[in-house]
């Protein structure tokens, strides 16, 4: 079958494993699709491409397309977050001094009480502390705010400060940083080269927090529906290989290849498993859904979630909280979403919107198909957002 | 009479940030700085108030440039990617030539063009030259394997050059791969044999 080559712009992470797997497992070629992925060397990169023409679709931190939509950051040209390619996967680690003044008042580092350890923090943070994030506009400054928000953190003189991935550990190592919040596999990394150990997953704040979304230009999506519900086809079955246990050997050794991540394939399996190692002395933690591809209908671009995002960063830079969220709704495509999954028996949810929070275990609701399962989405703090207020 | 622009230049080697600056300041009465060493890269920036940022597009540090981009963030007055429609062409072109800047909000259009025309042509230029780098140093890895190559053969079949250089070439065409690699496979498999 003659098939049809589409650029995609991804950073090679693990949770750029649905792009990855979509091409190489033959997810894509059953769609009639070549995935030409082109790696790039930062997020405004991947952004740049998108914007710019150079590719018709990119992974993007799910924060970017909305933030785009408000007129922050370099560019704003109109994008669609058409599905959400992974649910969670960031880990919130420390530098190696502050490890030992952790262990010292008797930290137990459980990498799982986002509460326990943000008191910890505090006490021995020194007044002062500065954070490593990939990039301004990403979920894990978004984590970070809740968490400090809802700790004694709040009381301490944080700075975020963006740090390209690869040099964190780095950064950590000389001081720059105290801490930093990134996805794997670059915690596991600061862990196996000693600068750092691991305090938290990213879920232990936020157990289901939208990371990644596939994000093309809003335009396109509306030239080119027929060419998109292809490659949302495609990557929605890779996520569902991704999800089965049987396909997690074969996804690490696949993505630790020097063509996609160069890392090795154990480092990436404890991503995918949840078995993380936290610190040099090869501790172990178990964080079930520590990174979903799949389950609890994980692709489906909730507009609440973006209304989410938009009210946080909202918040911080003085804009219109309503008038933030009316336009990021609009960048969630909840539509193009049911009109391509149709027929595929992909999970989709009765509402495009949900109160963000209030389900503390995995819940039916009410689906296309009858009913849906859907996971724990619950703030550490008890919070819940509600999408239409008043 | 307005005060020169203030121009930040991002790039660590030495070479290529004196060539950028050379090319600027031929262009016109600039007032540029250089940053090597990126940590604290915002902050840095911010320190010389500049008008213009230049970074190569593929330096993963770029990202760090985006706080810049906030209101709140670091610099007085927040810059933008140069991408406006106004100026056409030139943002593409930049693109292309593999530099993006970033322009502090408000720049008059024809002030930033003799800048952009310059980092253009001289990005273009360093781009060209590590291509043909790279092109040559792996022309020079390939004779070397396939000099090596023939060698083995000469001694093992007792042949001269020219029929050695024969028998790559043959076995190459019959698998429909490059003389260099079926070379690189002879060395290897020699290599594990002695």
């Amino acid at each position: 079958m003659k098939t049809v080559s589409l650029p995609v712009a991804y950073m090679p992470l693990v949770d750029a494993a649905p792009l990855i797997a979509a091409q190489e497992m033959g997810f894509a070629e059953a769609e009639g699709l070549t995935l030409d992925l082109v790696a790039a060397p930062s997020w405004s990169s991947v952004r740049d491409m998108l914007a710019f023409g150079r590719v018709d679709a990119a992974q993007l931190l799910s924060p970017v397309p909305v933030t785009m939509a408000l007129g922050l950051g370099g560019v704003t040209t109109a994008m669609s977050a058409v599905s959400v390619l992974s649910v969670n996967g960031n880990v919130i680690g420390v530098s190696r001094a502050l490890e030992a003044r952790l262990r010292q008042v008797g930290h137990p580092f459980d990498f799982a009480d986002a509460a326990a350890a943000g008191a910890a923090l505090a006490a021995v943070a020194g007044g002062r502390l500065t954070f490593g994030v990939p990039f301004p506009f990403s979920m894990h400054v978004e984590l970070l705010h809740v968490w400090f928000s809802a700790t004694p953190l709040s009381a301490v003189d944080v700075e975020i400060r963006t740090v390209p991935p690869p040099l964190m550990a780095q950064a950590l190592a000389a001081g720059d940083i105290d801490a930093f919040c990134v996805g794997e596999p670059w915690g596991s990394v600061s862990v196996e080269g000693g600068s750092g150990a691991l305090l938290l997953p990213g879920r232990a704040i936020w157990r289901f927090a939208p990371e990644k979304v596939l994000a093309t230009r809003t335009e396109w999506a509306e030239t080119e529906p027929h060419l998109l519900g292809r490659l949302m086809r495609a990557v929605w079955r890779a996520g569902r290989w991704l999800s089965q246990p049987d396909s997690r050997t074969a996804a690490a050794e696949l993505l630790s290849r020097g063509k996609w991540l160069d890392v090795p394939s154990e480092v990436i399996d404890r991503a995918l498993s949840g078995h993380m190692v936290i610190s040099a002395s090869g501790e172990t933690r178990e964080t079930p859904g520590f990174l979903e591809f799949h389950r609890g209908a994980a692709n489906f671009p909730w507009r609440s979630q973006a209304k989410w995002i938009a009210s946080q960063v909202a918040s911080r830079t003085g804009q219109d909280p309503a008038e933030a969220m009316d336009r990021a709704a609009r960048v969630f495509r909840s539509d193009l979403y049911r009109a391509a999954m149709h027929g595929t028996g992909a999970d989709l949810p009765g509402a495009s919107e949900k109160l963000e929070g209030t389900l503390a275990h995995p819940t039916p609701v009410a689906s296309v198909a009858g009913r849906v399962i859907l996971e724990g989405d619950g703030f550490f703090d008890g919070r819940v957002f509600d999408p239409s207020p008043g | 009479m307005t005060a020169p622009l203030s121009i930040v230049v991002v790039e660590e080697d030495r070479d290529r940030a004196i060539a950028i600056v050379d090319a600027l300041k031929d262009s016109g009465d600039y007032d540029v700085h250089v940053i090597g060493n990126v940590t604290g890269l915002a902050r840095k920036i911010a320190a010389f108030l500049p008008d213009v940022v230049l970074i190569d597009i593929d330096n993963p540090t770029r990202d760090m440039l985006e706080e810049l981009t906030l209101a709140s963030g670091p610099l007085e007055r927040p810059v933008a990617m140069f991408v406006s429609g106004a100026a056409g062409g030139l943002a593409r072109a930049a693109v292309e030539a593999g530099v993006s800047a970033y322009v502090v909000d408000g720049l008059q259009p024809e002030r930033l063009k003799p800048v952009m025309d310059a980092a253009i042509a001289r990005f273009q230029m360093m781009r060209q030259m590590r291509t043909e780098l790279d092109e040559t140093r792996r022309a020079l890895e390939e004779r070397k394997v396939i000099d090596r190559a023939k060698g083995l053969l000469m001694k093992a079949k007792g042949i001269g050059e020219d029929e050695a250089y024969a028998i790559l070439r043959k076995a190459a065409m019959d698998q429909g791969r490059k003389v260099a690699e079926v070379a690189e496979a002879l060395v290897t498999a020699a290599g594990l044999l002695q």
